[in-house]
């Protein structure tokens, strides 16, 4: 064993609900997450489009919409919980890398001057320190022209150039935690590796831990050694990534796997879809779709049961389901 | 940039160009006979019609336009029908008055109409919004005149606080005129009691025009901000630890008046057009007034030259403002390039 994931994760997050008011009603967007990032390991969240990735990352970074309320749990960032503790909040001291690098940047300011005001909140030194510091991380994602770029305003890169750009910027006050939300889907195919390539280099260089929401199993594998799966805002399954890509454990991670083996979309030919935020059903959420569902998969959600090997999966009936 | 304000100019020529045409043929056939007004109440029509022929007014209307046109493309504005003095001289005075005013009533227009615009955005739909909405209906549909007599009634008569008309008090006197504007000359002769004067005697003029211009200002202002508000730029800036105030006042703010700047060139021309019926009750000695007592005495001259003028001063206000477009949006200044 490495020593990666030894001593307390950088970020652990306990039993989070967020709910959100809307005029349909209450939407329990998620419910009960749990999972941890280890210090220096990279975790990816997976799921398809609208399970509450986005706004797992918003509740972690304190930038929740309107309306939105934490009914239960807490955000361990470095032992203090975010949620509650104002001055331990985490902006400014995560890095950020955002899903669309297109509409991320404000379009009227310069490049240097949106991440200048980051770093002169949030890093210690001066302007000119700053300075420097950017354009070397520039020249570490491989941005042409490293000193120029300060001086561009966003028009004037390339998606995947912005996209360097933001990964620079989200190492600039140097966190100890990079949040990145599905950071290569607006970007085409050999861009998407190039940066991912890049991302895991920065990061195992310099020791960070890395949280990776995405919906792609192919990135997934390349980037995470953890993950998390999610159903409609509940964890279905975690552990070591590989292992659970191989075999996975809860029906609807392996009925998903089935169908897709590279996308996390919806699962086809399979009755029944995503229920509504504000309509979850009660008990396993999955279960409506469950071929292996009993009448208590209706009852209390189920909690996360570990298994061998640092997995875990929320249906008691893993076993038998998969004889099924 | 200069090419740009260049190329901006030069378009603005045919408009303007067109503006004197049309404004001729306007004037000349609107009732009312200048050589009649000229010759007095008891000229006998030989006298008139000597005064026709000098003036050139019994010649085809084409060929009066030509010479018009001419004699603007010389620079001569020609004199007034009913001072007989040259229009130029009559205008260098009053386009000053005007321009004070209209450029102050703008100033307090953007002054407090954006931050309002801003107010309400960030508290959209509290009470603080629907203030903000009851004060922008209100000031578009307030009549000016109405809000002129009860400011007037309030605070120079009731309250006593302001003067009710005029521009300068007589037994102060002016400065040396040397921009025309009071506020400016005062403090360049370091009159601060004039200075003093001139801003009293602005201040209610100006809110009364300022009023539909700020309402406009403060809703453009605020729908900007709402849009750019659920843009994921800020998302991002939140998330990376911008500061509050940076956020909303800056970094935000930049973005939503990129519209509201296109806008205050239009209220330009609004504010102008205002500012007729605003000198007129405020006995403001400006261009609206002289245009008001040129229509009445059929002055064509001076009406030619006061429409001139003042679609002039409005091309000027919309290059500036796109210079200003180009400046707030790097974009803008792109495609200009
Ligand atoms: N501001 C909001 N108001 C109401 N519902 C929201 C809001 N943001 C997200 N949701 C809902 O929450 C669910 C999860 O959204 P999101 O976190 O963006 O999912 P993902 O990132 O996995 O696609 C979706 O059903 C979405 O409609
Ligand atoms: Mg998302």
């Amino acid at each position: 064993m490495s020593i990666m994931g030894e001593g307390r994760p950088v970020l652990s997050v306990e039993n989070l609900a967020v709910h959100i008011r809307t005029d349909a009603g209450v939407a329990r967007i998620l419910d009960d997450v749990t999972f941890a990032v280890p210090r220096g390991g990279a975790l990816g969240v997976v799921g398809e489009s609208g399970c509450g990735k986005s706004t797992l990352l918003r509740a972690i970074l304190g930038i929740l919409p309107r309306g939105a309320t934490v009914p239960k749990g807490a955000v361990l960032f470095e032992d203090r919980d975010i949620l509650t503790d104002r001055a331990a909040s985490a902006r400014g001291r995560i890095g950020f890398i955002p899903q669309d690098p297109y509409l991320s940047l404000n379009p009227v300011f310069r490049a240097g001057d949106q991440f200048l005001e980051i770093m002169r909140r949030h890093a210690p030194g001066s302007r000119r320190d700053h300075r420097d510091t950017l354009v070397e991380l520039f020249r570490a994602v491989q941005l042409p022209d490293p000193g120029g770029a300060l001086a561009k305003y966003p028009h004037q890169f390339s998606g995947g150039q912005r996209q360097r750009l933001l990964i620079a910027a989200a190492l600039a006050c140097e966190p100890a935690l990079v949040v990145a939300d599905e950071p290569t889907t607006a970007l085409d195919v050999t861009t998407q590796r190039e940066i991912l390539g890049l991302l895991r280099q920065l990061t195992t260089e310099r020791g960070l831990s890395l949280l990776f929401v995405t919906h792609d199993f192919g990135v997934l594998a390349a980037v995470c050694d953890q993950v998390a799966v999610l159903y409609a805002g509940r964890v279905a399954e975690t552990g070591p990534t590989r292992a659970v890509l191989d075999d996975p454990q809860h029906p609807y991670a392996r009925m998903l796997l089935a169908c897709h083996p590279d996308r996390a979309v919806d699962l086809l030919g399979i009755p029944g879809t995503v229920p509504a935020a504000t309509a979850q059903p009660p008990g396993c959420r999955f279960h409506p779709r469950c071929p292996a569902s009993r009448a208590d998969c209706a009852g209390v959600p189920p909690p996360l049961l570990p298994l061998a090997a640092g997995r875990a999966v929320a249906c008691p009936y893993h076993a038998e389901a998969m004889l099924g | 940039m200069a090419r740009y304000i260049l190329r901006r100019v030069l378009l603005a020529l045919p408009a303007l160009f067109g503006l004197v045409l049309l404004t001729f043929v306007l004037t000349r056939v609107i009732p009312g006979d200048p050589a009649a007004t000229l010759a007095g109440d008891s000229a006998t029509p030989a006298q008139i019609a000597d005064i026709r022929a000098r003036y050139g007014l019994d010649r085809p209307i084409w060929e009066q336009a030509l010479v018009h046109v001419k004699q603007v493309l010389t620079g001569d504005l020609g004199s007034s029908i009913f001072s007989g003095r040259p229009v130029i001289e009559e205008i260098g005075f009053r386009l000053p008055a005007t321009l004070e005013l209209t450029f102050f009533a703008l100033f307090l227009a953007t002054a407090i109409g954006i931050p309002l615009g801003v107010v309400a955005a960030l508290n959209h739909n509290g009470p603080v919004d629907q203030l903000v909405r009851l004060i922008s209906v209100g000031g578009l549909a307030i009549a000016s005149f109405w809000l002129a007599l009860m400011l007037q009634l309030v605070f120079a008569m009731e309250w006593d606080v302001l003067p009710l008309r005029g521009r300068v008090e007589v037994e102060l006197g002016t400065p040396p005129l040397r921009t025309g504007f009071l506020l400016i000359d005062s403090l360049l002769a370091g009159r601060l009691d004039q200075f003093r004067d001139a801003l009293w005697h602005l201040v209610l003029p100006a809110v009364t025009l300022c009023l539909p211009g700020l309402a406009s200002i403060a809703r453009f202002t605020r729908s900007g901000m709402l849009e750019m508000l659920q843009k994921d730029f800020v998302l991002y800036a939140r998330a990376a630890g911008y500061g509050r105030f940076r956020l909303y006042a800056i970094y935000v703010l930049r973005n939503a008046v990129t519209v509201t700047v296109t806008q205050i060139g239009l209220l330009f021309g609004a504010l102008i057009s205002g500012a007729v019926a605003v000198e007129a009750i405020y006995d403001w000695p400006g261009l609206g007034t002289y245009a008001v007592q040129a229509i009445l005495s059929a002055d064509y001259k001076a009406l030619l030259a006061v429409t001139l003028v003042v679609g002039v001063v409005y091309a000027a206000v919309n290059v500036l403002v796109d210079v200003v477009q180009a400046l707030v949006d790097p974009r803008v200044a792109e495609d200009i390039r």
